[in-house]
Order: structure tokens, then sequence, then C-alpha cells
């Protein structure tokens, strides 16, 4: 696989980056949040990936560097090749333009005493995209139509007149208004009801299929993961266990982890069993690492050896759409942690647009 | 089987400056020995509402309207306040919707078991407080350590697990469970609801199970009720439900719900849930949503009538089948 051209910059890059919590301070405890985590977002083909992960996995820790709200303790995070740390300010207002987020919390991001208008018109105002009063009101509109909500119903309200719905699909247009090249959103959908989740997740797809704009789902649900990316990365305190196609991953799992995570859904249908941890059955157990360096799952592991305990296993390239970070299929050729876009990537060129 | 809970007609509602809100309109349901209930619904439908009426814990300005909740016979909601003191927990348990905010942070695992065994003069002679201490903790699959623990020192799985270990600790008929796994991981919500499930057919108790998530119902509940804006507008055997939905609300919640079968086009349900203040009736509360709204819906409100055998239906297209020998009455 060859490695990727230095010319074709990246909109947004994480390369090997690392994020080490310490605390304490006479004996010091340090947590890793995340490790070597590499992965970009081009500026070609607009994308989906979906990045899996249960609390703890370090998908927060992943959001807030992405969005350079803390610094990563090793590696870095690039915007157009430039570390997030050293923007110049004409390079920090493109990147808060390029990359939009769109967070859990449907109800924490607005300030009661405003109107909703209020989120729309100030990325209006700080970036200066409407010159008139009808300009900003139909960019308003016409952003507002594209997540499918009615202007008319819409404006002119208050956030506690609006369902939880409404509320994030405005956070949607919001972020559209700026025409964006990537979105983060982070558990868009977790604190939604179940018949509303369908028509913003929906929202999102038609702004990468309409729009052009790459999308960046962080979730612990990997059934709607599924639904709507095209590549699933999944993290297990961390480290990404298994990364690959999503036809491949969700399907047909083979990192014991993942094996485990999609067992674990109750399916809604009752005809299907709900095995949950009889996935996988007892853990090996009796192994204790020797260093720094071994696979965070092996206390869980039925099939755990003292390899996995001596060293972290790295990425084996079980198909060329898919990589699993497991001893278990060291048959297959192992490749750097750094050429995980590559392997994402190239599912993308494969399928004609 | 043996009926351990009867609720008949059953209305909570919220007084608010602006107008009653009905969040629990005329409900009714009946559940049976060592059986496992689900009420299904979305945030604002009233399933968390039935729930705390249950246990008779509404607070003012929520109030019972009217209606009976017959545990065993006895109508809950006409006995003197010490005597349904007296009937919590050790007939009819709660483990409360984020149950892991429910312990007392400052209180060891050991003593919040004790606290209700001795309010309820059921202490253990001397000596054999940790030894049942330890079993309770046992049937939940906790470690006999876990006693000495504070809650900050547990996992939320672990937590939830405490609760539920306090909620059987009397060895009740019924146990409400509201959202028991809601802020939990999947892995640990499996382990949640096994060992949840586990406990209740050794103890032969029943359980409502009250939550959003049709999977979470579909795997771990025998009947279900589906709950839309403060109404029950179907209930039935958990296969049959999902099998054969029949309400067009079920079918659109089935139909909306992600699967690992294939990508297919996302299918949300178009509009939204209705408001609950001073909502009239008289008409059919999902008619604004629904794709096969009749005139009919919007001047008559549904009731809920059994369509096929325990598989109950309150909606209009089933009116002409059902024409000719009505069955109406509790579910």
């Amino acid at each position: 696989m060859a490695r990727r051209e230095i010319g074709m910059t990246a909109i947004l890059e994480a390369r090997n980056v690392s994020k080490v919590f310490a605390a304490g301070v006479i004996s010091k405890t340090e947590t890793v949040a995340l490790e070597r985590f590499s992965f970009s977002i081009g500026s070609e083909t607009p994308s989906v990936t979906a990045i899996v992960g249960e609390s703890g996995s370090g998908k927060t820790t992943l959001v807030r560097l992405l969005l350079g709200l803390i610094e990563p303790t090793g590696g870095e995070v690039l915007y157009r090749g430039q570390n997030l740390a050293r923007l110049s300010r004409t390079e920090q207002n493109g990147f808060l333009r390029d990359v939009q987020t769109v967070f859990q919390d449907p109800f924490e991001v607005y300030n009661p005493f405003y109107k909703v208008d209020h989120v729309l018109e100030l990325p209006i105002k700080y970036f200066k995209l409407a010159d008139s009063k009808a300009a900003k009101r139909d960019l308003i509109e016409r952003s507002l139509e594209a997540v499918g909500l009615r202007p008319d119903e819409t404006l002119g309200r208050y956030p506690h007149q609006l369902s939880g719905g409404q509320r994030q699909r405005v956070m949607v247009a919001r972020a559209l208004l700026l025409k964006p090249k990537v979105i983060i959103a982070d558990e868009p959908v977790s604190m939604v009801d179940a018949s509303l989740r369908a028509t913003i997740l929906e929202s999102l797809l038609k702004l990468n299929r309409e729009f052009g704009i790459s999308l960046i789902y962080i979730t612990h649900d990997i059934t709607t993961a599924y639904q709507i990316s095209q590549d699933v990365i999944v993290l297990y305190r961390g480290s990404v266990a298994e990364a690959g196609n999503a036809e491949l991953v969700v399907p047909k799992p083979e990192h014991p982890y993942t094996r485990l995570l999609v067992g674990s859904i109750p399916l809604p249908d009752p005809e299907e069993p709900w095995l949950g941890e009889h996935v996988l059955g007892t853990p090996a157990g009796g192994l204790v690492p020797t260093g720094d360096s071994y696979c965070r799952f092996y206390q869980r592991c039925p099939s755990a050896m003292q390899q996995c305990v001596e060293s972290a296993p790295p990425f084996f390239l079980t198909d060329p759409q898919r990589v699993t970070a497991c001893y278990l299929y060291q048959h297959a050729p192992a490749v750097p942690t750094t050429e995980l876009s590559d392997v994402l990537k190239s599912d993308r060129q494969a399928v004609p647009t | 089987m043996e009926e351990v809970l009867r609720v008949e007609q059953l209305s909570v509602y919220y007084h608010t400056s602006a107008g009653p809100v009905k969040a629990v309109e005329r409900v009714s349901f009946r559940l049976h020995a060592g059986e496992r209930l689900g009420l299904v619904g979305e945030s604002g439908s009233g399933k968390s509402t039935i729930a705390l009426a249950l246990m008779r814990m509404i607070k003012p300005p929520g109030r019972i309207e009217q209606g009976e909740v017959l545990l065993d016979g006895q109508n809950l909601l006409k006995l003197p306040e010490e005597a349904m003191r007296r009937v919590r927990l050790a007939k009819i348990s709660l483990v409360a919707q984020g149950a892991m905010n429910s312990l007392n942070p400052v209180k060891r695992v050991r003593n919040q078991i004790e606290m209700g065994l001795r309010d309820h003069g059921a202490l253990p002679a001397n000596g054999q407080l940790a030894q049942v201490t330890a079993e309770l903790l046992d049937r939940v699959g906790l470690r006999p350590s876990v006693a000495g623990m504070y809650p900050h020192e547990l996992s939320g799985g672990m937590k939830q697990r405490v609760c539920i270990a306090i909620a059987i600790s009397l060895q009740p008929h019924v146990i409400v469970a509201d959202e028991p796994t809601s802020a939990l991981d999947v892995v640990v919500q499996w382990q949640v609801i096994d060992t949840l499930r586990r406990v209740q057919q050794e103890l032969g108790a029943a359980v409502i199970q009250i939550g959003h998530d049709m999977g979470l119902m579909a795997q771990s509940v025998d009947r279900l009720g589906v709950m839309y804006s403060g109404s029950l507008v179907e209930i039935g055997g958990t296969r049959g439900v999902f099998s054969e939905p029949l309400h067009p609300y079920t079918q659109l919640l089935i139909a909306s719900l992600p699967s690992l079968d294939g990508k297919g086009t996302l299918h949300g349900i178009p509009g939204l849930p209705p408001s609950l203040l001073n909502r009239q009736g008289g008409d059919c509360p999902f008619h604004p949503r629904c794709p096969h709204a009749m005139t009919r819906c919007t001047i008559e409100e549904p009731k809920l009538r059994e369509m096929r055998k325990d598989h109950w239906v309150a909606c209009h297209l089933y009116d002409d089948a059902l024409s000719e020998s009505p069955r109406v009455g509790a579910a």
C-alpha cells in the first residue's frame, strides 16, 4: 500500500495522536485516553465515518483533540497540513468555518433567553456571510429548509418552544450556514426520541450527499453507525480495535470486542437471540502484562494469549478494506497504524460516484 | 395465570398555571404473576408517570385524578399513607430511572440495604445481617465485599445491580423498573437486564419494565404496551406486537428502527408528539401524524379493544372488524 502523497493535503488529520491525562501531585497516575490514533479527512471525496465506542473508549477525547480544544500529548492534529496549535489568525478563521460540530445535548447549547434565531445569526455576523438583512434571512431560511424545518414554524421561537429533535436540527442548520467541509457530530441523536432519530440522521446524510460535507459520526450505537456510514472505526480504551468498511465490520465483526459489541445489541425482533456476553465465553485469565504495551481487551478476551500481554497487536489487514488489531488474525499482513486512512479510502475509490 | 396487579382507568394530571397537563389518561392493564410487561413510549408519553403512580409517589402539582391500582386485590389508591408506606418495597418496589443517582453517596451499600429492611421491621437477628446482605448481592452477581463500598467506588452497572438488590430485598410481588439501563453502555445493559430477568424468575415476581428502546423490549419482556400521548394505544404479546403491529404508531415506530440486515433509507415518523397541555380528548391523539387518519379519528377517541387474542388496540381502522362483538375493558 503506497503512502499518501504529501501534496494531497487533508482538511483534517490526526497523525499518531495520543492523549495521556495525568492526575495527582506526589504519586502520579496516568490515564491513556487515546493512543497513537491516525486518521484523515481528505478534500476529494466526501465521506461518512463512524467512530464507535463505549464510555471510556476515548471518543470524547478524540472530538476535543480534533476541534483543538485540548492539545495532544503525542503526535499532532493538522488542519490543511498546519498544526492546530500553531494556526495563524486567518487559518484559525478558516478552520472554524471548515470544521463544524453538532453536540450531543440539544438543550444545553442554547441560551434560553435568546430566540433560536440568535444561534443562526451569530455565525453570519461573525463571518460576515451576508451584507443585508434580506440576504441574512434568505441564508437562514435556506439552511433550515435543507434540514427539513419550516422557517415560519421555527424562527422567532424560544428554545423551550421547540422539541429536542427540532432543536438538534437547528444546530445542523447552523453548521450548514458556514458551508463547512467537515461536520463532527458527537452523539447527535442519543438524547432524542426514537421516532425523531431517523429524521436527524437523514438530515445529516443529506448534507453529505447534497453539499459534499464529510461527516465524522461519533456514537456508542453501532446500529445507527452501520446505517449511515461507509466506514466504522471501533475504539476500545483509547485504541482502535477494528476499522474498515461498515459492511464488513458490523455484519461480520472480527475483533472479539467488536463481536461482543454487536452481540449485545438488543435487536428489535423477539425471534433474534440476544447473546450479550455469551457471544464470547469465559475470559482466558491468568495473564499479566509484561510492560506498557499490551492488548487493552486481554482481561475480557476468551482467546487471550501470552503474546497479547507482551505487546499491543498491530493492525492486521484482513481484507483490503478492513484492519483488525488482534493476534487471532496475524496470518494477515500487518500495516502501520498511520495507514488507517488509506485502508478506509480504498472502498471509496472503488465505488463509482 | 394469576393476576397480581390490575390498573383500571388510571388518570394522572399535572396542574400547571397554564392548565392541566394530562400525562396519563384512562390507562388500564393487567399484570400476571411472574410476567414481564413492557411499557414503551417516547418522552412525554406518560410512561414514567405510570411508574410513579403505581408506587403512589406522584408529587404536587401532579395528582392521581381517577382510577384504581389493585395489587393482590387491594386498591393502593385508597390506602392510608402509612399502610402504603408498608406496601412499598415489601409488595411493590421501584428501580428508579437513573438509579445510579438514587443511591446515597455518603452511605455504604450495606447500610442502604439495611435501611429498607429496618424500616419494614424485617431486620434479621443479630449477626445475620452480613449474611443476608451477602446473599442479596450474590443474587445480583456482586461480590460480598461490595457491601462495604460507597457508591462512587462502583461502576454504573454495579450501582444499578445494587438498586436491584435493594428492590428485591423484601421479595415483592411486583418490581417496577423505570428505564433501568438508560445511561448504560450496551454490554453493561445486557448484564443488568440479564440480572433483572434472573432474580425476577427466582423470586417469581412480576416486572413492569418501562423504556423507550424497542430493541430492549423485544428482547426482555413477554407482553408489551405502547404508550402515546398519555394513552395506551396497543398492548399484546411481544411476538405478536412485533410480527403484526396493529396501531399505525407502533407500525411506524418499528419501521423507524435501524436494523443490521442491510442498509436502507431511514424512516422517521413525520410530525411531532402532541402537547399534553389542555388536551381536550374526543379525538385520536395520533391522528395528526397518522397516514391512515379518517374523519372519524378527529371526532372520536378510539377505545382499547381486543382485536386478536390478548392483543388489544385503540384505533378506528379496526372498527369494522370489531363491530360484531366489541370487547371493551382492561387488557
